[in-house]
């Protein structure tokens, strides 16, 4: 049956329409027109300001409140398209394909100026991109130089919601089976040597899903692909003259939007194919078995401070889209220049509503959080104890299935490792778990107590709340890649124009003898030992690990630990070390193998350190050089533990016992290995004091050890032995 | 605009649009095929004449595809461009699809 409302009401110039729906927020097709619906509390009136795709002047200017002419007889009268604080109207035949749309808003509170504080910063000038613009226009391809006197530079476009996903639905794998890989979606396929038909997008990604299967991964954790502008804030360097962009991404133009950028159909300015693109990258990923994360930054926006521009948010209600302190300035919890008002009850909404977009339209299947704790600050900035954000998420039915992970932590000096409010759902990027894996591998003193909580998935943090509340890893985007945190002590940020004083400081890394690239091959060896040390430490820890994107084939950014401006080849993963570095690949590939292979490195609850099976060892026990008489002593550096397969996952399964000796010291040691029950003997899995290719065996095909009661562990070694 | 041209060989129609398909000649094409969508129907839509599709033109393949094969018949694609292969095989809808590159391969498909 036709619907009754399809008919206009209101004809304003030749345009027809009629009163819209306030939900949802955005543009909506409908039956014969298109829905547009907009909040603000303090605009006294909206203007819909309609483009034809890429037009540099609107085709219609429509207010939302004013004098409209009957359709049937011709007659002017006063209409309002208004309910509470929600502009909405319907507008008939309008191709959803070629426009584009944006607002003006304006109300009559005095003009903050630019630089100024200000609470209120309506202005009718600038036409305003729509905060739940589905696809955004005006940089579909990446690097190429904008306009910079478009009259309106990122534009609202719509998007038809359709996708035909089949059967497809998010993979809710256990969180405790996830092996996560941090990618970033231009960084991943760019380089040349990538074979990829369209290098740097959606698209080249999905042509590389059989190496991340090869690679053994089941969750790829997406660097932000929420539209940005990779210019914002470009500038040349002093020195080099090399143009230094937003690679990075941290820093949201439009929260509904997927970067188009990153779309190889992006050229085709085409809102639905774009998001037919990634959706058909998501579809093929879970097809394969792989989850996907997106890193989401929901702390700030891409409108800066009282100097930023007036993108969309600060046009539409600054005071309620962000936090400002009692004079008007912008907080700066970000460290980029604003602070998104969080806990606004109307932002909240919003954050919630793009959220359940992404897992609904999407199929996301999970989301960290960028600057986490900011979103547990009320509005004047303070931390709350029991945020309704945070809360919101975690009992959102939507939301219910999806991993939600927090980076505990703000540039405003919050630090909630440990302590974030979880409401039984959240995990954290564990930063202890890195540093305290980081100095441990470097031969640092003083942590092998610490060492044994962070394998067991640091129950001194998360008591409550099991292993998978930490998200282990020894690196991530931030900081240095593995191989540099191996070849340098201190950080090399020249590149980046701000003379080195921009990243991280504490690095807690060690260059093995020789600060950067060097030919002495036993330094080289003693690196690709180490960074065998940390891969193999992470895969067999209690928790949820995470690499990062080239770890495996030994990515080096020579000593940049802060990579964010670089759109070169010092991001973008060298796919030429596949072949250099195959003993890496290889360990790393076989390491992942191994833990999936093995239930009891992937426990949901904490170990208990005591039998309460009957089999006669505990679910986990630590040695040392004596087999049972681990050293816990300020000099130790060689801790070992086992784990009974009879434990895994609390008992319910049967797996094999497994044994893990890391060995910091720059002296080897031989140790006494723990009995195994009759009929059973240790197999090596893994020894990164050996040369390739003994250094490593595929899983199953461990060979038996020839001397069952002692093993020789090498200076800076890891040896895992499986019990059969 | 979009000309459409329908003909029959070796008891197949071959459907050949020319031009570019958008929203709004996506409908045009689709009332053309639709009315030949019966049941055990052997069609071929020679794209060889489509410079452009955008996600509109994607969908109505989409949906003529449904309609034909929920009709047990069968729909093949020939003559796409590579650009519009490309964009097909990104966006997800050329899985759908059996195609060809040229007009007798597909005719003997059906044979």
């Amino acid at each position: 049956m036709e619907r009754i409302d399809i008919y206009p009401t209101h004809t304003y110039k030749e345009f027809k329409m009629r009163p819209g729906r306030p939900y949802p927020f955005g543009a909506t097709p409908v039956p014969g027109g298109i829905n547009f619906s907009v909040f603000s509390r303090h605009a006294d009136y909206c203007v819909l300001v309609l483009f034809e795709k890429g037009q540099s002047k609107p085709f219609a200017e429509i207010p939302y409140r004013g004098m409209f002419t009957r359709p049937e007889t011709g007659e002017p009268f006063w209409g309002d398209f208004r309910i509470g604080n929600v502009f909405s109207m319907v507008v008939f035949d309008l191709n959803y394909e070629d426009i584009e749309y944006g607002f003006r808003m304006g109300a009559a509170f005095p003009k903050s100026e630019r630089g100024k504080p200000g609470y209120h910063r309506f202005d009718p000038g600038p036409i305003l991109l729509d905060p739940y613009a589905k696809a955004i226009g005006g940089r579909e391809i990446w690097g190429q130089m904008p306009d910079w006197n478009n009259v309106y530079a990122y534009r609202s476009r719509i998007v038809y919601d359709d996708f035909d996903w089949e059967s497809d639905r998010p993979l809710e794998i256990p969180t405790e089976d996830l092996v996560v890989y941090e990618m970033h979606v231009r960084g991943f396929t760019r380089q040349r040597d990538s074979g990829v038909k369209h290098p740097g997008t959606f698209a080249g990604l999905r042509e590389k899903i059989p190496y991340l299967k090869e690679l053994g991964v089941n969750c790829i954790e997406l660097m932000p692909i929420y539209e940005f502008d990779e210019f914002e804030g470009s500038h040349n360097h002093p020195e080099t003259g090399e143009l230094l962009v937003n690679y990075w991404g941290y820093s949201t133009v439009g929260f509904f939007a997927p970067k188009a950028g990153y779309a190889a159909t992006g050229k085709a300015r085409d809102g639905t194919m774009v998001a037919d693109e990634l959706m058909t990258l998501v579809k093929e990923l879970h097809k394969n078995g792989i989850e996907v994360m997106l890193d989401v930054v929901f702390n700030h926006t891409a409108e800066g401070n009282e100097y930023g521009p007036t993108i969309s948010f600060r046009g539409i209600d600054n005071v309620t889209y962000y936090m400002l302190t009692p004079e008007g300035y912008y907080f700066n919890f970000s460290g980029t220049g604003n602070t998104l008002n969080c806990n606004n009850p109307v932002v909240r909404g919003m954050v919630l509503d793009c959220l359940r977009y992404w897992a609904s339209e999407y199929h996301i299947d999970g989301f960290r959080f960028d600057l986490a704790a900011i979103l547990g600050r009320d509005q004047s900035g303070a931390p709350m104890s029991n945020p309704p954000l945070l809360e919101a998420l975690a009992y959102d039915p939507v939301l219910a299935k999806c991993k939600l992970i927090a980076e505990a932590w703000d540039a405003g000096g919050l630090y909630q490792v440990g302590t974030f409010p979880a409401f039984g759902r959240w995990a954290e990027w564990n930063g202890k778990y890195r540093d305290t894996l980081r100095r441990w591998i470097k031969g640092d003193g003083g942590l092998a107590g610490e060492l044994a909580q962070r394998l067991q998935g640091s129950p001194d943090l998360y008591a409550s709340r099991g292993p998978t509340a930490s998200i282990n890893f020894v690196t991530c985007h931030d900081g240095f890649t593995l191989a540099d945190l191996v070849a340098y002590n201190g950080k090399h940020n020249e590149a980046n124009g701000e003379n080195n004083n921009d990243g991280a400081n504490d690095n807690n890394s060690w260059n093995c003898g020789w600060e950067g690239p060097t030919d002495d091959a036993e330094i080289n060896a003693l690196r690709h030992r180490q960074m065998k040390n940390a891969f193999a430490l992470l895969m067999v820890s209690q928790g949820v690990p995470m690499m990062l994107m080239g770890d495996e084939l030994g990515q080096t950014q020579h000593g940049n630990n802060n990579s964010y401006c670089h759109d070169t080849e010092l991001s973008w993963l060298n796919w030429g070390l596949l072949h250099k570095n195959q003993d890496l690949f290889r360990f790393f590939k076989n390491c992942v193998a191994f833990r999936k292979a093995h239930p009891v490195f992937r426990n949901r609850w904490h170990l208990r350190n005591q039998d309460y099976v009957g089999s006669g060892y505990a679910d986990i026990s630590w040695h040392g050089v004596q087999a049972w008489n681990a050293d816990w002593s300020e000099s130790s550096r060689l801790v070992a533990f086992m784990l009974c397969g009879k434990h895994a996952r609390g008992g319910t399964v049967e797996d094999n016992t497994i044994y893990v000796v890391t060995n910091a010291h720059w002296g080897g040691y031989e140790v006494e290995l723990p009995g195994l029950p009759d009929g059973k003997q240790w197999h090596v899995f893994a020894n990164t004091g050996a040369n390739y290719p003994e250094d490593v065996w595929e899983p199953g095909a461990e060979p038996v050890l020839s001397d069952q009661s002692h093993l020789f562990v090498g200076a800076r070694s890891v040896v895992i032995l499986v019990g059969k | 605009m979009i000309e459409i041209i329908v003909e029959t060989i070796q008891q197949v129609i071959v459907v050949k649009p020319a031009g570019e398909i958008d929203a709004s000649s996506a409908a045009v094409v689709q009332q053309k095929v639709l009315p030949l969508s019966v049941p055990g129907c052997k069609i071929i839509l020679d794209m060889s004449g489509v410079a452009y599709m955008s996600s509109a033109g994607l969908r109505m393949l989409l949906s003529v595809y449904r309609q034909i094969s929920g009709n047990k018949g069968r729909i093949v694609l020939v003559g796409l461009s590579e650009e519009l292969k490309d964009t097909m095989s990104m966006t997800g809808f050329l899985d759908f699809f059996t195609v060809h590159d040229l007009l007798e391969a597909g005719l003997q498909s059906f044979s």
